[in-house]
């Protein structure tokens, strides 16, 4: 029995009632819809063509008629209606809802007569209502991250609606720098307990991924957005920040209570070379940046590669108590 | 899946639908097409038996609900039939703002599982008419991720059941195994945990999924313990990450240009011959050192002196660390204040 075979079922006794609700649909059109090929649509026509009730004579199977390229189901021999949702069906368009409906600001939605919060949640409560026993007693709980920023999010939202391009200045934290900036706004994205702005940035000539905390300024410019035609979002999964393998690693000598850095920050490799000490290796795009995140964890961490970074963590340590020397 | 047997399948559903009657299986065997056999045969029949199992285990499996019962008091063997009100999907009647929320909800999972499981949700919806419009956007869109431990967590809470599971905190040297009732799950943060009774601890807990290790396994049977009426689930998993407060003062020299982390969180910057002054709020003076001291000499405390203490002792502990071999004895471990609360949540 394998997974597509289950799948087969489940589509034909959903095929039924979809096309029942749309008399003389295209073909092509239903197989777009429901995701198959129109060969493979037209295969579980013919399937459900010697279906239907005891008896099994020209009145009790299941009848459709064929004009062209459209097909109308007419007889449907008791399957008029889809299956009420699995647990897990629910599950999944509940807890997406929740989560939607926790966004802050929402642009208007096509057809709309209220905010798009409302609409989420009009539909999220009809869902809840089909979905029945499914839905009940559903522990699961969902909350975005606060309104801190929620104001910054709405001006970004509107802006990617409008089109219009961004000045901002952003505070870029692994190089420890401000920048002021011209961008394209693509789309706002929550991913992970931040927001972020994924845009076409014209200082960078690419895109980019902007955590929104950290725009400190943001205007919107009555100039059109206008991002190069081929440029794509980027395929986010789970986490925004991707290290390229080109930056250079920095392997860490780490002991407990700076463990936690493993979490934190995606890393090359974890090697427990006994409790004490484990051996991480990361990608920082940023020598000072590794240098500030090594001085901060303190004795907890030990530089063991590269030999700069070494340096440069004993050179600033020693440069920063000589200057609380001489200001005593 | 043969042809014959989807074929085999469909017509079952549509007959057990039709009945009213439970239909024994002797019943169906001589009416749905496909279970045709020699019932005076014995292998011939168990062939059947083992077909009809495997055929209610798929109905069953695709969320057919299969009833089983008897008609009268007279029938010996029990039967089977649908009843439409448990199989149909009620009726649904979305406005256009409504499926537009529907179809961008059910692409905001980036775990496979999920989202498979909300697309076949969607189908069902179509199927009941609605026109989902996929090509909305509400400009703002969450991704929604989930652990590998969130599934069977979220339906172990649905149903009351404990579970055991290994869980690790990275402060943890070796994985320990834990168990639950679990009450239920909650994103927050972008994080998923679970909230539950821990069986071991007798209190109340909460675990981050992502430091669950391994399977999550079912004990014992469903219904076995009742959550709190009172349940508030972020109550249990926010109260380690409150707003922090920052009532404490700090003023700073900058050197000019540099540390732009620290100066964006200034109150005010007031340039000087040997520096910029900038006034910063803290709450705790050991993490905002902790903070302040990756700067380096960019960064120079000028008050209070608890901040300028835990800077110099910070940078002693590191110059003194170099000078040390490099593969000399470690510090013993320090125990720090609540590192019990990480195997709960720590921000």
């Amino acid at each position: 029995m394998t997974a597509t075979a289950g799948e087969r079922l489940g589509r034909l006794l959903n095929l039924v009632p979809y096309l029942l609700a749309r008399p003389g649909i295209l073909v092509a059109d239903a197989a777009a819809d429901l995701g198959v090929s129109e060969r493979q649509l037209r295969e579980d026509l013919e399937l459900l063509w010697v279906c239907g009730l005891p008896g099994y004579g020209p009145g009790d199977l299941i009848d459709m008629a064929f004009d062209g390229d459209r097909v109308t189901v007419t007889y449907d021999a008791g399957i008029d209606r889809p299956l009420r949702l699995t647990h897990e069906e629910a599950l999944a368009l509940i807890v997406a809802l929740r989560m939607l409906a926790q966004v802050p600001g929402g642009a208007d939605l096509p057809g709309g007569t209220g905010s798009s919060r409302e609409a989420v949640e009009r539909a999220l409560a009809k869902i809840e209502s089909a979905a029945g026993d499914a839905a009940a007693g559903l522990p699961v709980a969902v909350r975005l991250p606060g309104s801190a920023g929620a104001e910054r999010v709405a001006q970004l939202q509107a802006a990617v609606q409008h089109r219009h391009a961004l000045r901002m200045t952003y505070y870029t934290a692994t190089r420890d720098e401000l920048t002021e900036r011209v961008v394209d706004p693509m789309r706002v994205l929550l991913v992970g307990g931040h927001a972020y702005l994924e845009a076409w940035c014209r200082r960078a000539e690419a895109v980019r991924m902007f955590r929104v905390d950290r725009i400190d300024e943001c205007t919107e410019l009555d100039e059109p957005a206008n991002p190069p035609a081929d440029v794509r979002p980027s395929d986010v999964r789970d986490t925004v920040f991707t290290p390229s393998p080109e930056l250079p690693l920095v392997t860490l000598r780490v002991g407990r209570w700076a463990r936690w850095i493993t979490e934190y920050y995606p890393c090359e490799q974890v090697v427990e070379e006994s409790p004490d000490r484990w051996l991480v290796s990361l990608r920082a795009s940023d020598l000072a940046w590794a240098r500030r995140l090594v001085l901060g964890l303190g004795t907890e961490v030990t530089v063991v590669d590269p030999p700069d970074l070494l340096e440069a963590v004993q050179r600033e340590a020693r440069e920063a108590l000589s200057a609380y020397g001489r200001r005593v | 899946m043969s042809r014959s047997r989807t074929e085999r399948l469909v017509n079952l559903v549509i007959c057990l639908l039709a009945t009213r009657r439970y239909l024994t299986a002797a019943q169906i065997a001589a009416t749905v097409p496909g279970y045709e056999h020699d019932t005076s045969d014995p292998r011939e029949h168990e062939a059947f038996q083992r077909k009809f199992e495997r055929d209610k285990a798929e109905l069953r499996d695709l969320g057919v609900p299969l009833e089983t019962g008897t008609t009268s008091v007279f029938d010996s063997e029990p039967g089977y039939r649908i009843a439409r009100r448990d199989y149909a999907l009620p009726d649904v009647r979305l406005e256009p703002d409504e499926t537009a929320a529907v179809g961008i909800a059910a692409r905001l999972w980036q775990h496979a599982g999920m989202a498979a499981a909300a697309s076949s949700g969607l189908l069902k919806l179509r199927a009941a008419g609605v026109d989902v419009d996929v090509s909305a956007t509400l400009g703002v869109e969450p991704l929604v991720t989930a652990d590998p431990a969130f599934e069977p967590l979220q339906s172990a809470a649905r149903v009351r059941q404990e579970v055991r599971f290994d869980y690790r905190t990275p402060e943890d040297d070796v994985a320990h195994s834990r168990r639950l009732q679990p009450w239920g799950v909650v994103s927050w943060r972008g994080r998923w945990y679970v909230v539950g009774w821990d069986l071991d601890r007798q209190a109340t807990r909460s675990f981050r999924m992502s430091r669950v290790v391994g399977r999550v396994t079912p004990v014992g049977a469903p219904g076995a313990f009742t959550p709190p009426d009172d349940l508030d689930l972020f109550g249990h998993v926010s109260k380690w990450s409150t707003p922090v407060e920052h009532p404490n003062r700090a003023t700073v020299l900058l050197r000019p240009g540099r540390a732009a982390g620290v100066r964006r969180r200034g109150e005010s910057v007031v340039p000087g011959p040997d520096g910029d002054r900038v006034e910063l709020r803290y709450s705790d003076p050991d993490s905002f050192a902790r903070w302040l001291v990756g700067y380096g000499a960019d960064v120079v405390v000028l008050e209070p002196d608890e901040v300028r203490k835990a800077i110099v002792a910070r940078l002693r502990d590191v110059v003194e660390s170099l000078s040390e071999p490099a593969d000399g004895d470690s510090p013993a471990p320090r125990q720090i204040a609540g590192a019990e609360s990480a195997a709960g949540v720590r921000g």
